[in-house]
């Protein structure tokens, strides 16, 4: 809401500054958002009048014209805009003049031709948009008077940004009121009389939908002059509420809606047939708006018809058919209250936002009607005359909203704001923002609340409005106090943060990636999971909500590696979105990418690429985080390479997967090396085992080593199973130290080294039970898995 | 005995040119040895007269004294020498990077986060998370916004069905909570949010960290109070927090929380367009229909919640310009954190 600041001042005009006005209002709960001057800093501007125009001799595009308005009578001033003619009036700076950009006006000679000044358009005085050429000024404009003083430009715009709450304010009136409350002095709204018919033509008028319209006021203003246009003083209130001047009817419904807040509509009375209905649509209803668009109407659109045609969507925009044209001579005023919930997402779901829509759907005044059309039938009057008939007042009393009573009880204002106000004080704030004290207890007031304030219901909406008037800054402020109580402290329990700690210790970088991905990266990760598409996508490749958070990873790394980075360790937290037959599965998740060099590059590090046992590692590390071993197992997964791909496993459940990238989705993402991705449920992190204590051996322990001969294909995974179920309890460590295929080995096989470390808690072994040990073990073995002893 | 002077003057020589520890030891073995020739002249005691042998044997004494202190000080001598060489040898260039993997980094949001919540848990908030796809009742419904309400327009949702939508805030986080947990309640909800709109200003996925608390006799001076504090301590200086009436559907009162300028100190400049001050959340009274529709007692019970945009926070702290870098993830501005 775009208001002129001596506009508002002509209603209430407390004696303090704009920037002290700007700083109440914000403070109030109606934010300023800018605050502008309504013209350009200029200076030794007047009103002129081109009294003689002629072609320049040398110059196809400019006029010689003899202007009046200049302190030394008639001058020459040569002008290129193409509306320069005798006769009209125009801001004329003159010789010395001072225009915005700190541009001075001096003498000049102009393709040989000497000008005295500069006449002007609005932009370049900044008054505003229109730069079609010079800024026509009204026939009656005084020559030679200050353009500032004749415009009174010496005025700012205040631009308010309300919340949807406060449609109370959606108007001058509104806005008036607020300052009255909050400086304590007088509002003076202008005296609206009734103004009396000079006919008795009335229009039938039918709330047939009254829950959505229950009060429709009507008039019949006959033989008006539509080509008469708005004063100056009403087209300058208007352009500085942000409207453009249209024609004298449109004009003083604008003002009506800014000066009161009651949207209002004029039609041409003779396109009318027969009475007038408010209704909702019905079925394959049509109607062309103002705006020449043919709309469809849906059934739940309330709209103004006659007895034959749809003529207007009420509360959002009016037809084409039935508008007020040059041609017009008749009119029909229309002031009505709908009801917010009929209209609230109706502009919406055709696509539109009005000035009167965005009222209607807030909440208009439902006592305001009347006052309206009254005031827009004497604004009228006098600018294009006419005969007015009666008003005509239609409302349904069940219907109409009922004037709604709040209580509020004096402890419960106390302790909600912690906060002790005089009662006096209390019953003047509120009863100058128009709630009036219908019974006054002891310990509480009842209040009625005024029809323009929506936003009034219950008790804390009171506590509100005195908060706000009494100010939120002056309001108390206090530690919050609880009790201490010790809460519980699951030390199992393994938070996000400490996963994301370890994998930046690690190495990775951590990443944020937008939850919805382009629908095709997700067939190409994903291709048996239909992802939840997105109804109102920002753009087609934010269109489906990811299934995995790897196809994000890996676009960061293309991002990075179109940027020359080279070595890329990526890690990302958060949701996937797998829909399932029991809905939706929302699962947090961690996942990690590595691409590039093992080493960060360095005079000391070694130049190998990373590998599927890099991210294992990592991943291994992650898991060590719980203190409990997951089991890996060859697994497949679309987007991961056939042979480079393992499933995490826990109690047989598949938490997650991790492995190289498939060579097939590298190429075709068009990157240059391999790269290697895990991705687990953070459920497999979530829960550690807390560390118990094993008592240390004295005794020395023995190692073993075993090299095994093997099927290649043969996990090693199962070998050390075999070992650990084999070896006995004195088993205390195991490990692969070697693994090896090539020369000297059957291409069918591989070499196997494990360590194998015996230790007894409470002696020292002995060879023979060393070696009976070994001998189980190679035993089995060579059973089970056909090894043997290199 | 006659050859005594020359044998420890040969024997010191020897001392003198041995060139290291083991050539040493040898000439030790050599003079001072059980066969050593100094030791060797002992024997020849027995062949003097009792008289003379004191003196003789003190002679000896003295001289394999002299030796074995040359010995000593030669063997010290050379030990250092090794030592010496040994760490001229092993010197490095200790300029020289270090080896290893360098260490990762949280992102910006992250980092922020984790200090939000930490200020939060050291006075006893908890944090509560909830679904990201939400339905309409707790994302809209039950915070008092029904269908058509203009806030909605506030909005811009995300659609996913008639009755699912991302959700545009974590406030639905509140209602899960108190239609789960008894009062008192104090937590806070951080997470990922998402609005239809995507320009210099605004990415369609952003962050929010929502507080409640909900105990017997909370008021707006509780509210205030926790806010002032948070914000002071977030940002690590005495700020100025001003707070202005505003309007949210699931809280009343309401209120918009600004921070004077942390740029330009309140005079006004691009950052606060002017204003001299910078909105840095909302929050209010938890409206008694909200409290209803989570099954709290309003007529027990009161609350406070607020909300806040972790992006916003992370680029007016750490100085951050362009709020799209924060999901680029170009490990440039990611390794600056």
């Amino acid at each position: 809401m775009k208001l002129s600041e001596s506009w508002l001042r002509e209603w209430v005009n407390p004696s303090v500054t704009t920037q002290e006005l700007v700083s109440q209002l914000t403070m109030a709960g109606l934010e300023v958002d800018a605050v502008e001057p309504v013209a350009g800093d200029f200076s030794g501007v007047v009103v002129g009048e081109i009294v003689a125009v002629e072609q320049h001799p040398d110059a196809d595009k400019l006029r010689v014209c003899q202007v009046a308005g200049g302190p030394d009578g008639n001058v020459q001033v040569v002008c290129g805009a193409p509306n320069a003619r005798t006769g009209i009036k125009v801001p004329f700076a003159l010789v010395g003049a001072k225009l915005p950009g700190d541009f001075k006006i001096k003498k000049a000679k102009l393709r040989g031709v000497e000008s005295f000044g500069m006449l002007c358009a609005q932009t370049e005085l900044q008054a505003g948009d229109d730069d079609d050429g010079l800024w026509e000024l009204p026939v009656d404009a005084p020559v030679g008077e200050d353009l500032r003083s004749y415009l009174q430009l010496n005025d700012q715009i205040i631009e308010v940004d309300l919340t949807p709450n406060r449609s109370d304010c959606l108007s001058l009136k509104g806005i008036a009121r607020e300052v009255g409350v909050l400086n304590r002095v007088p509002v003076t709204s202008p005296v609206i009389a009734p103004v009396p018919a000079v006919n008795d033509e009335v229009r039938g008028v039918t709330l047939k939908a009254p829950e959505a319209c229950s009060r429709y006021v009507g008039r019949v203003i006959r033989n008006v002059d539509v080509s008469r246009p708005s004063p100056l003083w009403l087209q300058e209130k208007l352009r500085r509420a942000g409207l453009r001047p249209i024609d004298a009817i449109v004009d003083v419904t604008n003002f009506v809606l800014l000066e009161l807040g009651q949207p209002m509509h004029a039609f041409d009375l003779n396109t009318l047939e027969g009475d007038i209905q408010v209704r909702l649509a019905e079925p394959g209803e049509k109607l062309t708006l103002l705006d020449e668009q043919e709309i469809a109407l849906n059934a739940d659109t309330l709209v103004i018809a006659d007895q034959a045609k749809a003529l207007a969507m009420a509360g959002i925009m009016g037809g084409l058919g039935s508008s007020v044209t040059a041609q017009t001579r008749d009119i029909f005023l229309e002031s009505a209250f709908f009801n917010p919930i009929a209209i609230a997402g109706r502009a919406r779901s055709y696509g539109l936002h009005t000035d009167s829509s965005h009222r209607f759907e807030r909440g208009v005044d439902f006592d305001l009607q009347v006052t309206a059309i009254e005031r827009a039938t004497a604004l009228l009057l006098d600018i294009v005359g006419g005969e007015p008939g009666p008003v005509i007042h239609q409302a349904d009393q069940q219907a109409l909203p009922q004037v709604r009573t709040v209580t509020l009880n004096k402890a419960r204002l106390a302790s909600g704001l912690s906060l002790a106000v005089a009662d006096a004080d209390v019953e003047d704030m509120l009863t100058r923002l128009g709630l009036v004290v219908i019974d006054r207890a002891s310990d509480s007031w009842t209040f009625s609340v005024p029809s323009y304030r929506f936003d009034i219901a219950i008790e804390e909406d009171l506590l509100e409005e005195v908060a706000r008037i009494y100010g939120y800054d002056r309001l108390p402020t206090r530690s919050l106090a609880a009790p201490m109580a010790i809460q519980p402290s699951p030390e199992s329990r393994v938070g996000l943060p400490v996963v994301r700690n370890r994998l930046t210790a690690l190495g990775y970088r951590e990443a944020i990636t937008y939850s919805f991905i382009d629908p095709k990266l997700s067939a190409r990760f994903d291709p048996d999971v239909v992802p939840v598409a997105l109804r109102n996508p920002i753009s087609a490749d934010m269109g489906v909500m990811r299934t995995s958070l790897l196809p994000g990873l890996v676009e960061a790394l293309r991002y990075n590696l179109n940027r020359q980075q080279e070595r890329v360790r990526l890690f990302e937290s958060g949701l996937r979105f797998r829909p399932s037959g029991d809905g939706l599965k929302q699962e947090p998740m961690v996942a990690g990418l590595i691409y590039g060099g093992r080493d960060p590059e360095s005079w000391a590090g070694s130049a190998d690429k990373v590998d599927f046992f890099d991210i294992k590692g990592d991943l291994e590390a992650l898991i060590d985080l719980t203190g409990e071993p997951a089991n890996f197992s060859a697994a497949s997964h679309p987007a991961l390479h056939p042979g480079q791909c393992a499933g995490v496993y826990v109690a047989g459940e598949c938490l997650g997967h991790v492995g190289a990238l498939h060579p097939q989705l590298q190429q075709a993402l068009d990157i240059p090396g391999s790269l290697y991705l895990f991705e687990v449920e953070q459920r497999l992190l979530a829960e550690a085992r807390l560390p118990r204590f094993e008592p240390l051996s004295r005794f020395p322990g023995v190692r073993r080593d075993l090299a095994l001969n093997v099927a290649r294909d043969l996990p090693v995974e199962s070998l050390l199973t075999g070992v650990k179920n084999n070896a006995g309890e004195q088993l205390s460590d195991l490990k692969v130290f070697d693994v090896y295929t090539g020369k000297g080995i059957d291409p069918q096989r591989k070499s196997v080294a494990l360590g194998l470390t015996f230790q007894h808690p409470s002696r020292t072994l002995t060879e023979d039970e060393i070696n009976a040990s070994i001998e189980t073990v190679v035993q089995h073995l060579e059973a089970t898995f056909g090894a043997t002893l290199r | 005995m006659d050859n005594l002077v020359a044998l420890t003057q040969d024997a010191l020589k020897m001392v003198a040119e041995a060139q290291d520890l083991a050539a040493l030891d040898k000439v030790r073995v050599e003079c001072l040895g059980k066969k050593g020739s100094i030791s060797a002249l002992m024997k020849g005691l027995g062949k003097l007269s009792p008289e003379e042998r004191p003196a003789a044997g003190a002679e000896i004494n003295k001289a394999k004294t002299q030796v074995q202190d040359a010995l000593n000080a030669r063997k010290t001598e050379l030990e250092g020498a090794a030592i010496a060489a040994r760490l001229a040898e092993e010197t490095v260039d200790v300029t020289l990077p270090g080896r290893g993997q360098q260490p990762g980094g949280l992102h910006p949001v992250t980092r922020t986060l984790e200090r939000i919540e930490g200020i939060f848990a050291a006075v006893g908030y908890t944090v509560e998370v909830g679904p990201e796809v939400e339905d309409d009742y707790h994302n809209f419904e039950a915070l008092n916004i029904p269908s058509h309400h203009p806030a909605r327009a506030m909005h811009d949702t995300f659609y996913v069905d008639d009755s699912h939508v991302l959700r545009t805030h974590t406030s639905p986080v509140q209602i899960r909570t108190m239609e789960d947990k008894e009062p008192p309640i104090r937590i806070v909800c951080p997470g990922r949010v998402y609005r239809c709109d995507s320009d210099l200003t605004h990415t369609p996925m952003f962050h929010q960290v929502e507080g409640l608390v909900v105990d017997k006799g909370i008021s707006f001076a509780d509210l205030k109070g926790t806010v002032d504090q948070f914000l002071k301590a977030f940002f690590e200086v005495d700020v100025p927090v001003r707070f202005r009436p505003s309007y949210f559907p699931f809280t009343e009162p309401s209120a918009e929380v600004d921070i004077q300028c942390t740029q330009c100190g309140g005079k006004g400049c691009r950052v606060c367009k002017g204003t001299g001050w910078l909105e840095v959340m909302g929050c209010g009274m938890v409206h008694p229909e909200v409290f209803k529709a989570s099954g709290v007692d309003p007529e027990v019970y009161t609350g406070f919640a607020f909300g806040m945009g972790v992006e916003r926070l992370a680029m007016l702290r750490y100085g951050v310009n362009d709020l799209r870098l924060f999901f680029e993830n170009d490990l440039r501005f990611l390794k600056q954190f």
